[in-house]
């Protein structure tokens, strides 16, 4: 078969919202899109169980000790399915870690900032997988079938983690006056870096056209923001909280909210690297990475011995 | 890589599941494992922490006997023209029951 024919034979599968699979033919431009989609995506899950994982040891109750211990777990599984879905594509997990380590990847730049309270873990699971929600339920519907069906395992877990978060606020939220104020401190904070987690403005996303053409992705960055703040909004109200944006108010005409725009110069300042945590989430990263090799090599020599026996 | 040889030794293992009893085992995933044993080890950890299996196969990637795109058409040619093998194929009056 030419090229054309190959070529064509990828575009019926698109056109007609049938998934690509692994040993297709697909053209090197979505190959690598998908890799370094799917490659962020698996880093995001990996180095998001930092900022939460400092409280495991902290959390007040052996109850919320094991619940954030699942989520934690959770996340660490989520990479996985993600590593094993980009492998698919040809690349070789090793080489992924390598690249994250050696800030040759990029991951999502929420997971830059601190989880400085304990009220961040209830924040970060309402409004942090509750944004990671948004922007993954319809990446279930991806044209490649590997990153679909990851999605779809991903988002089956990620409620429990919305709910858990949200619980956890409501919980405080009835407590004493210093734990409602320690609430809306943490709001205050992620509110803006979690509007971030849906990327620049559409006008400033060159890729999301191509993206979109490949069925990769399936809703514009704006969209994805909007739908987010819409939820969000009766969410804060139920739990008491005041979300720290001005602007916010309820469109009749648009029948959404409008709401003000983030700061894109401290987002691209986080993406390059100067965000809060981040010289601090990579360094961990590659520690853990390179205290495990004994292990590894352990493993492997014990593999190889019974193998031989 | 050169700085570290072993890690880039662990195979590939396919992952199946079977949900419960009655179905099949189902493809779930890959993950990389030193032996047999840390594959269903890891397995079990990775795609089974809710309850989501009875039984796990893990099977070696470089084992698994694959159909190649190449090959597809005439490779599933020969049961796409055997139309008479689906019940629809065969024209029987609307008033015979249980057919
Ligand atoms: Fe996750
Ligand atoms: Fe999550």
């Amino acid at each position: 078969m030419t090229t054309t024919d190959l070529q064509a034979g990828f575009d019926e599968t698109i056109a007609h919202e049938w998934r690509v699979e692994p040993r297709d033919w697909m053209p090197d431009g979505y190959r690598r899109t998908l890799v370094r989609q799917v490659a962020q995506h698996a880093h995001s899950e990996i180095i998001g169980m930092q900022p939460e994982g400092g409280w495991l040891t902290r959390a007040p109750s052996l109850r919320r000790k094991q619940v954030l211990m699942a989520k934690v777990q959770d996340e660490a599984g989520h990479g996985l399915y993600l590593y094993s879905a980009a492998e698919t594509l040809g690349v070789d997990r090793d080489d992924l870690t390598q690249q994250l380590v050696d800030s040759r990847q990029k991951y999502s730049s929420i997971f830059n900032y601190p989880a400085l309270s304990y009220a961040d873990v209830g924040t970060i699971g309402w409004l942090v997988d509750g944004a990671a929600i948004c922007n993954q339920v319809p990446l279930c519907r991806s044209s490649y079938g590997p990153y679909a069906r990851a999605m779809i395992r991903v988002c089956k877990e990620e409620s429990f983690h919305q709910r858990q978060g949200y619980e956890l606020l409501m919980t405080m939220m009835n407590g004493t006056d210093a734990q409602r104020a320690m609430v809306q401190e943490s709001v205050d904070r992620f509110w803006w870096p979690s509007l971030m987690m849906f990327g620049p403005p559409d006008a400033d996303s060159p890729n999301t056209e191509q993206s979109m053409a490949w069925g990769i992705k399936r809703h514009t960055n704006d969209e994805l923001r909007q739908r987010f703040v819409d939820m969000s909004v009766p969410q804060a109200a139920a739990l008491g909280v005041t979300l720290p944006d001005p602007d916010l108010a309820w469109n009749d005409d648009r029948g959404a909210h409008d709401f003000g725009e983030p700061d894109w110069s401290e987002f691209a300042a986080v993406v390059r690297g100067d965000g809060p945590c981040n010289v601090q989430r990579v360094a961990h990263r590659r520690a853990a990475h390179e205290d495990g090799a004994w292990v590894r090599e352990a493993a492997t020599a014990f593999a190889a011995k019974q193998a031989a026996s | 890589m050169s700085d570290e040889p072993v890690r880039a030794g662990w195979p590939l293992y396919e992952v199946f599941v079977r949900g419960k009893r009655g179905l099949n085992h189902v493809h779930v995933g890959s993950l990389h494992a030193a032996d047999d044993e840390m594959a269903l080890r890891h397995a079990r950890d990775v795609y089974t922490r809710r309850n989501e299996g009875v039984s796990i196969w893990a099977v070696r990637a470089d084992l698994v006997a694959a159909s190649s795109p190449a090959e597809k058409d005439p490779f599933f040619a020969p049961s796409a023209d055997k139309v008479y093998r689906h019940p629809t194929f065969y024209d029987i009056p609307d008033d015979v029951p249980h057919l």
